[in-house]
């Protein structure tokens, strides 16, 4: 198994493994410290874990490493990196390789989401206003 | 001039479809080179519209709220040239389908369809579907707001959405700007109706858990009234729990609706609200410049009033009993004095539903030309619509469909059929439903009978999966397997009028497809004898109950 990080935590850092069926909500103190959150992906199919991402970036502010393992297939990075995983465990061949492409196979998305990327709305508006000025 | 009254694709729109088709060419030459399997392979074709039928592939092209210009519709027949058989099958999910495609010619197909605009995402595949909408929406009589503002802001919003591509089953919306549902709100994953509260304010009703299948259910209010501007912060909320606690350990109970079920709506209530309480203020919360960005380009085309009374169509009327039955069943009233709305029946007698040919897609594209604004729109009951025709066209209308075998008077009568692909495409069918819709509509063909017996909804399912609506037809027909004889189950009194959304009850047992048309026959004779003072059949057997049906069609032992 290939992790994929510019900057790979040392082995002992403060760690949380979630299963995709824990309530991230209600983690509490158990996040306190924590450096490194894994989340799996039983099956590419289950999606799960993109929600149990957005939650603890957008709404519990958890600003450490976010990987996703199991299940993770290069077709699902964009997705991924839009939810909040920045580290990945892939077995896939080419993986690597992919995720550079995948930050830029979309330019345009239309979902605000914690990565802060600005949608096609907030594009349209922006240039509105400056037509507008 | 825009040569539309809907939305155009600006630059990000069209960057963001061009990016997908590469991305989808990409993986369709990684599926081919045996670098993907087909089990990985399979949500990504699906989620592009790609889907494996019993003889080839099928690609499902997205008609956004069933809005369609000439211009589309006219790429749309090139491309079932040029990559199918030369002809498509309008959906009851206003969507396109073309049977006949091969893998290495989807991307192609797909860049073709880019060019006008459009698209086949998320026509397939365990996401948020396609939203429908009112195929009357801009030019409905009762219409308060029109439904396809909001059909284009979710588009946008569910598509490619990062968090909602791996739901635990497809996820269908629907939207209705009008008191008189004719988008089946109430049968749908989400339904939402737009209404004026007391104070005069417009927002929508939500509806959750609707939905038919094998296990049919009828959509519960989640929410009375939801302030239009946090549309996207209440969905995103729903889908949030639905993709949370959505069962996933069996496919046919992973609907939101199984989840609405299990854990009772006052739960499911709690929880989207909680959600929604903490997401409200956030950034999905729609700018008025954002809405009314997207209103305009809906606004409608510029019509002037006209007069009502044509001579000619007066005259036409006296003189040829089809087109007068076709100005009652087919045209309907516009908002606008002097127009009118026209449905072009795509079942023909004899035909299978909501199949049309390349020429015949060309023909209806340059009548909309002519007489429509250039402008046609895809109804659920697998019809087009012609949204904005003066009277005074009518009789040239009528003989321009007439001359594409489209001007059947048959809209909302007996042969006016749903039907599913069934076994003639699908593999997941037990009994064929285009054949027999086919035998029904030949055996109904005379328009006097129809308009005789009035308003009556057939719908046909192959199987279970409902496809075909049979739990809300008047009458409903099922395909079932029966040690490898294919038989099917009528059910009688389904209707999806709002207010009025009902399942139909099993008659009896099931028949071999050769008495269908028997059954139906003795059904309808059976209304007619009974019927008093304008009923419909449904009304009578709300009325009488299934006994004196029951007994027409399987005799009184
Ligand atoms: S109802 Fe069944 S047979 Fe018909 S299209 Fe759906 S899955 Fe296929």
């Amino acid at each position: 198994m290939e992790i994929l990080k510019e900057e790979p935590l040392p082995p002992e850092v403060p760690t949380l493994v979630l299963p995709n069926t824990e309530d991230v909500l209600a983690l509490g103190d158990r996040l306190d410290g924590v450096e490194l959150i894994i989340l799996d992906f039983p099956k590419f199919t289950d999606g799960r874990a993109y929600s149990q991402a957005r939650l603890l970036r957008e709404r519990l502010g958890y600003t450490g490493e976010l990987r996703a393992s199991g299940a993770v297939f290069i077709d699902q990075i964009p997705f991924l990196l839009r939810c909040g995983f920045d580290s990945f465990a892939s077995a896939q061949k080419g993986f690597s390789e992919a995720l550079d492409k995948a930050r830029t196979l979309f330019s345009v998305v239309y979902q605000p989401t914690g990565d802060g990327r600005a949608t096609a709305n907030e594009l349209r508006l922006q240039r509105r206003a400056a037509v507008a000025a | 001039m825009p040569d539309t009254h809907f939305y155009r694709y600006d630059a990000y729109d069209r960057a963001l479809v061009g990016e997908r088709i590469a991305q989808f060419r990409d993986q369709v030459r990684r599926r081919i080179a045996g670098e993907l399997t087909e089990e990985q392979f399979k949500p990504l074709r699906l989620t592009n519209g790609l889907y494996l039928q019993l003889h080839a592939y099928m690609l499902r092209i997205a008609i956004p709220y069933g809005t369609i210009s000439a211009r589309q519709l006219r790429k749309l027949a090139e491309i079932a040239r040029k990559y199918d058989r030369g002809y498509g099958h309008f959906t009851t999910r206003q969507n396109l389908q073309l049977n006949w495609i091969r893998l290495e010619d989807a991307p192609d197909a797909l860049a073709m369809l880019a060019e006008v605009d459009m698209h086949a995402m998320q026509t397939s595949g365990n996401v948020i579907r396609n939203v429908t909408a009112d195929h009357f929406a801009g030019a409905a009589v009762d219409e308060i707001e029109d439904p396809r503002i909001w059909c284009e802001i979710v588009r946008q919003w569910s598509t490619l959405h990062p968090e909602f591509s791996f739901l635990p089953r497809k996820f269908k919306i629907a939207i209705t700007g009008s008191p008189n549902d004719r988008v089946a709100v109430r049968v749908h994953d989400v339904g939402l109706r737009l209404w004026r509260n007391g104070q005069g304010e417009v927002g929508f009703e939500v509806i959750v858990g609707g939905g038919l299948g094998r296990t049919p259910l009828i959509g519960k209010t989640l929410r009375e009234f939801l302030p239009k501007d946090e549309l996207l912060a209440y969905l995103e909320a729903t889908l949030r729990v639905y993709n949370r606690y959505g069962r996933r350990d069996n496919l046919y109970k992973a609907r939101i609706k199984i989840l609405v079920h299990e854990i009772g709506v006052e739960k499911m209530r709690e929880e989207v609200e909680a959600e929604y309480a903490a997401t409200r203020n956030s950034a999905l919360k729609l700018a008025p410049e954002t809405i009314e960005g997207i209103a305009r380009q809906f606004a409608p085309p510029p019509l002037r009033a006209k007069r009502t009374r044509v001579p000619e169509v007066e005259a036409l009327k006296l003189e040829n009993r089809a087109f007068a039955l076709w100005l009652k069943s087919n045209v309907a009233p516009h908002r606008v004095a002097g127009h009118a709305i026209v449905t072009a029946s795509l079942k023909p007698a004899g035909a299978p539903p909501g199949d049309a040919s390349a020429a015949q897609m060309e023909g209806v594209a340059d009548i909309a030309d002519a007489y429509s604004q250039g402008e046609l729109r895809v109804s659920h009951e697998q019809n087009l619509v012609f949204p904005h025709v003066a009277i005074e066209s009518l009789p040239a209308v009528w003989r321009a469909l007439d001359a594409l075998g489209f001007a059947e008077a048959n809209v909302g009568k007996i042969t006016d059929i749903i039907a599913c692909p069934g076994l003639d495409y699908c593999a997941l069918a037990n009994a064929r439903s285009i054949p027999v819709a086919q035998s029904i509509s030949t055996h109904f063909a005379s328009l006097a009978r129809q308009h005789d017996i009035g308003d009556l909804k057939i719908k046909i399912s192959g199987c279970i999966n409902a496809c075909g609506h049979h739990h809300v037809g008047h009458i409903g027909i099922l395909g079932v397997d029966r040690n490898g004889v294919e038989l099917y189950q009528i059910s009688l009194g389904g209707d999806v009028d709002f207010g009025n959304t009902a399942l139909g009850s099993i008659l009896g047992p099931a028949v071999e497809a050769d008495k269908v048309v028997e059954a139906v026959d003795a059904l309808v004779a059976t209304y007619l004898e009974a019927r008093i003072d304008g009923e419909r059949f449904v009304d009578t057997y709300r009325r009488l109950g299934a006994q004196p049906f029951k007994e027409s069609v399987y005799g009184n032992s």
